[in-house]
Formats: structure tokens, C-alpha cells, sequence
């Protein structure tokens, strides 16, 4: 297997983008990332996309995409794992390069959120959960989250207090971030005083409804530094793993085994452990994701995450900086992109050019990326060579 | 949206609580499943994994247990819309099977981890003023 790079990344500002169309946003941050790169061709392409269908309408991104970039004929793949879409498309790419097949490789993630309306969002997104036996109960996003919160809080004596501190820590960071959707920052008392959208979860307690692409050039580390000027940030682990798609069929709701199997293969390709990694972006779709996911991950014993965060362990100047680019939460949630919105932020402050909220010294960065309530998980580790 | 033709599939479920369970599990993948004899699915499944040669018979689930975590959705999908703020549970059955269901003749402000409930047949939702009614399971208070 060969070493991969990453050599080039893309992105644009998030929010909600009335004026601008999917494949407009994807063209965008593809093109961004290409330059970045200063690649002159692509052998190859993956699209991270959860529901075009239900989002735009538009099924087929492989042809449109790769047509309205203007590199047909070159293979494309659409990737598809819920919110996890993103990070899968950069395990796809990341496994073609290494086995040879090809040699540059455009990984990118799409969502276009704002068509539909709210009604139609929560319907598409609530689509990652069980259709039959979750949804149909009356069952959302907000609710399932709300309900591992309401079981870690019973179980670990959490408060309501510290799980607004990650809302509160992730817009400080995102206020830093030229990218974000919402770079505000958010005080707790907005936070714990937020509309009430499933209880214990308010509104400021979730990620929201985002237009946005991302995307990332991938090669073998030993072709970086002829192909490209930027420093060559080397993926040096990779793991995913799944977990039952109905929240109730788990064990223990707060463990989020699909993140631990997928950081354990992770860590083992990369050599490492989680006291090596210097910063991590983890999906944050919900307060409580983070708390939960930082803890699969190895960062804090069981229980212990929401008192490291608010005793700001987890802030950009803590022992272990999480979200430094402001989280799903300030920096949004474009479903599809998400996981390469990650891994943008991860180069960045490898690469040492993140600006105000460069974290000082960083080496080795994670990307944890989740579909769903937690079925599908994969994580990356990237690091300066 | 309704889809008619899953909605007749389902109604074994959602009308008679019909899943399965594993009599003899006799999987040769030592340690890497977590499949064992008495575990009930819910919904049925074909295999417990697919290095089984386990003994599936079907049965109706426990119809009481008691309630693992809960929510109260202040912010419905489109179909729960003139429900809400409805409280939503799951619930872990004296058989071991697991659902998601509403919680409801209980006030809100006394619901509460570990409370014993009970499988009642009710109206989950409509397919609009013009589509069909829809059935199946919710949980109630077991005092």
C-alpha cells in the first residue's frame, strides 16, 4: 500500500446560499482545491453526497458533477453514509491512491439544504435514521440525540451548563473562521435560554441547515512534493466501522462503539494513540455528540467529557483543542461536505496557515465524521511529514 | 409521505407485535458477534449473523418493560405536527426487545428513567386530511 498526501484543498464560505446552486457550490470548492493543488489533470473523483434526491432533486452527481467541472471523461463515484458521506468519499479516494490504481484523486462532499424547506429538511435528514421503526414513531434527529443526552445526564450527573459550554467553546472558534455560516459568539445564557427543540436539546444545542462544498486533492506521498508546492500533509491513518442503525438496539446509548472501532484502526495504521493526536475535529452535530464522540475517541475517560469542557480542556487553548474550526455547530452542516469540511480544517492548521486561530505547534490532527445517530463512523489522521 | 404497500407489510409489527427469537444459537464465529440463545428481534430478522446456524422461531414481544431514556419533541416532523410537544421513549421490554415509542397518558412532568410501561394499540399518525389512518404501537404508564 502507498503512502497517501493530501496536496490540495477547497472550500467556500457556508451559510445559506440562496443565489447558488449544487453543482455551482461543489465547482467552486473543487476548482479552490484544484489551484490550491496545482494539479494539472485528475485520474479520478468521489463525491460525498447523503440525498440529492431529496434535498435538489438531483440524483447521477458522478455525471453532472464531473460534466459541470469539465473533466469528463474521468471516473466519478457518488459516496453515501448519511452525514458521514464526506469522510467516506475521502476513504475512497484514499484507498485508490494507495493501491495504485490511480494517482491524483479529487475527494470532495456536497449538500445543497436550503431548496426544501424545514419541513423538508427534517424529512430527508430523519431519512439516516430507521424509517419503520424510528421515524415513524414520531422520532427526529433532535430527539434521538436528546435522548442519549437525557441518559448521560442520568448516568454521569452531566448538567445542563456543561453541555451548553460546547455550543459556547465551537462559536468561539468559529468566530475565527472566515468560512463559517455563523461566526458569532454565542454566550451560555443564549444557549440554555434557546428555543426548546426536543428536551434536553434546545436550538443552539444543534448544527443547522447549511449550503456548502468542500473538497481536497489526494496523491501518493512520494509524487507530493513534484506535483505540488504545498507542504505534503500525509494521511497516516484511516478507519471506519458501523453500528445498528436504531438508536434503541444499542447497549449503551452514550457509547459510541462505531467511533471507537473506527479510531482504533486508526490509530493502529497510524501508529499512534490518542494522547499523540494534537487536535481534533469531531462531528458535533448535537452538544452531546461531542461529548460522547470525544470520549469513543479516547480524549477523556467515560463520563468526564462535559467537565473537561467546561473547564476548557477542550478549548483552542487547552490540552486537546476540539473543533478549531468552529464545529458543525458555528462553522454548519452541509450534510455531504462535512466530513471534507474536516479535513479542510485539519490542513489548514497543519499547514500553520489557520491565522487568528492557528493552534501553536500542531503535528498530528483526527477527523471523526458520523452518519446518523451514530451508525457509520470514519475517522482519518493526518500529519506533517 | 405514506407508502401504502410498507405500511400493509409492517402491520404484523405494528398491530401484533410480531418479532423473533433465537431458541439455539449455534454460531461458529466465536467472539465476534454478540449473538446468543434468547435474544429476541424486533423487528424479526432473517439471521442473527450470517455464520449462524441459529434456530429463529417467531413470537409476539413482551408487551411490558420499562423506559430506558426519553424525550419530549417540542419541534415535530410535518406528520406529528398537531401533537406536539409529545414525549418519545425507548423502551426495553421484559423479553429483552427493544422500541422507540411515544410515551402518553402520563403528563410530561412525570415521566421518568425506569418508570414501567406498557404496549398499547394506538393511532400513530394520517396521511394528510385525505390519506390513510395509521396504526401501531405506543407505550403507556404500567402502574
Amino acid at each position: 500500500m502507498r503512502d497517501v498526501a493530501v496536496i490540495g484543498i477547497g472550500i467556500q464560505k457556508w451559510g445559506e446560499l440562496w443565489e447558488r446552486s449544487l453543482r455551482d457550490l461543489w465547482v467552486e470548492a473543487a476548482l479552490n482545491a484544484i489551484n490550491d493543488a496545482g494539479v494539472d489533470h485528475i485520474d479520478s473523483m468521489y463525491v460525498g453526497c447523503m440525498s440529492g434526491g431529496l434535498f435538489v432533486g438531483q440524483e447521477h452527481l458522478s455525471s453532472l458533477l464531473a460534466d459541470y467541472l469539465g473533466v469528463c471523461p474521468v471516473p466519478a463515484t457518488r459516496v453515501e453514509s448519511a452525514c458521514a458521506s464526506g469522510g467516506m468519499a475521502l476513504r475512497s479516494g484514499f484507498i485508490e491512491v494507495a493501491s495504485g490504481l490511480s494517482d491524483i484523486v479529487l475527494v470532495s462532499g456536497v449538500e445543497k439544504m436550503t431548496d426544501v424547506d424545514g419541513g423538508g429538511a427534517t424529512y430527508a435528514l430523519a431519512t439516516a435514521a430507521d424509517a419503520e421503526y424510528e421515524v415513524y414513531q414520531g422520532a427526529t434527529f433532535p430527539g434521538l440525540y436528546a435522548m442519549v443526552a437525557r441518559d448521560y445526564m442520568h448516568r454521569y450527573g452531566l448538567t445542563r451548563e456543561q453541555l451548553a459550554q460546547v455550543a459556547v467553546k465551537n462559536h468561539d472558534n468559529g468566530v475565527l473562521n472566515p468560512h463559517a455560516q455563523f461566526p458569532m459568539k454565542m454566550s451560555l445564557e443564549t444557549v440554555m435560554n434557546s428555543t426548546m427543540i426536543a428536551d434536553p436539546l434546545r436550538l443552539m444545542d444543534c448544527s443547522p441547515i447549511t449550503d456548502g462544498a468542500a473538497a481536497a486533492i489526494l496523491c501518493p506521498l512520494e509524487m507530493a512534493r513534484d506535483l505540488s508546492k504545498n507542504p505534503p500533509i500525509k494521511v497516516s491513518g484511516m478507519g471506519a466501522a458501523t453500528d445498528r442503525i436504531a438508536l434503541h438496539d444499542r447497549p449503551d446509548f452514550c457509547e459510541f462503539r462505531a467511533t471507537v472501532k473506527a479510531a482504533e484502526a486508526a490509530y493502529k495504521m497510524a501508529g499512534v494513540g490518542p494522547d499523540e493526536i494534537d487536535f481534533a475535529e469531531v462531528h458535533d452535530c448535537f452538544t452531546i455528540a461531542e461529548l460522547c464522540v470525544i470520549e469513543a475517541l479516547g480524549f477523556f475517560a467515560r463520563g468526564t467529557a462535559g467537565q473537561a469542557t467546561a473547564a476548557g480542556e477542550t478549548a483552542r487553548d487547552g490540552k486537546k483543542p476540539i473543533n478549531t474550526s468552529g464545529g458543525l455547530k458555528s462553522k454548519g452542516h452541509p450534510v455531504g461536505a462535512t466530513g471534507i469540511g474536516q479535513i479542510h480544517e485539519l490542513v489548514t492548521q497543519l499547514r500553520g496557515t489557520a491565522g487568528e486561530r492557528q493552534v501553536a505547534g500542531v503535528k498530528r490532527g483526527l477527523a471523526q465524521n458520523m452518519g446518523g445517530s451514530g451508525g457509520s463512523t470514519v475517522c482519518h489522521i493526518l500529519e506533517v511529514v | 409521505m405514506a407508502f401504502i404497500p410498507s405500511y400493509w407489510r409492517e402491520t404484523p409489527q405494528r398491530y401484533r407485535y410480531e418479532g423473533n427469537k433465537c431458541i439455539k444459537c449455534e454460531c461458529k464465529h466465536d467472539s465476534k458477534c454478540d449473538c446468543e440463545t434468547g435474544q429476541v428481534f424486533f423487528p424479526p430478522r432473517r439471521t442473527c449473523c450470517p455464520w449462524c446456524d441459529c434456530t429463529l422461531e417467531p413470537c409476539t414481544i413482551a408487551t411490558t418493560g420499562k423506559l430506558l431514556t426519553y424525550t419530549i419533541i417540542v419541534v415535530p416532523p410535518t406528520q406529528f405536527g398537531d401533537e406536539a410537544p409529545y414525549a418519545l421513549g425507548i423502551c426495553e421490554m421484559d423479553d429483552g426487545a427493544r422500541l422507540t415509542a411515544q410515551i402518553v397518558d402520563v403528563p410530561l412532568d412525570k415521566l421518568e428513567i425506569g418508570m414501567p410501561v406498557r404496549i398499547e394499540f394506538r393511532k400513530i399518525q394520517q396521511d394528510g386530511h385525505a390519506g390513510i389512518l395509521m396504526y401501531g404501537y405506543k407505550v403507556v404508564p404500567n402502574s
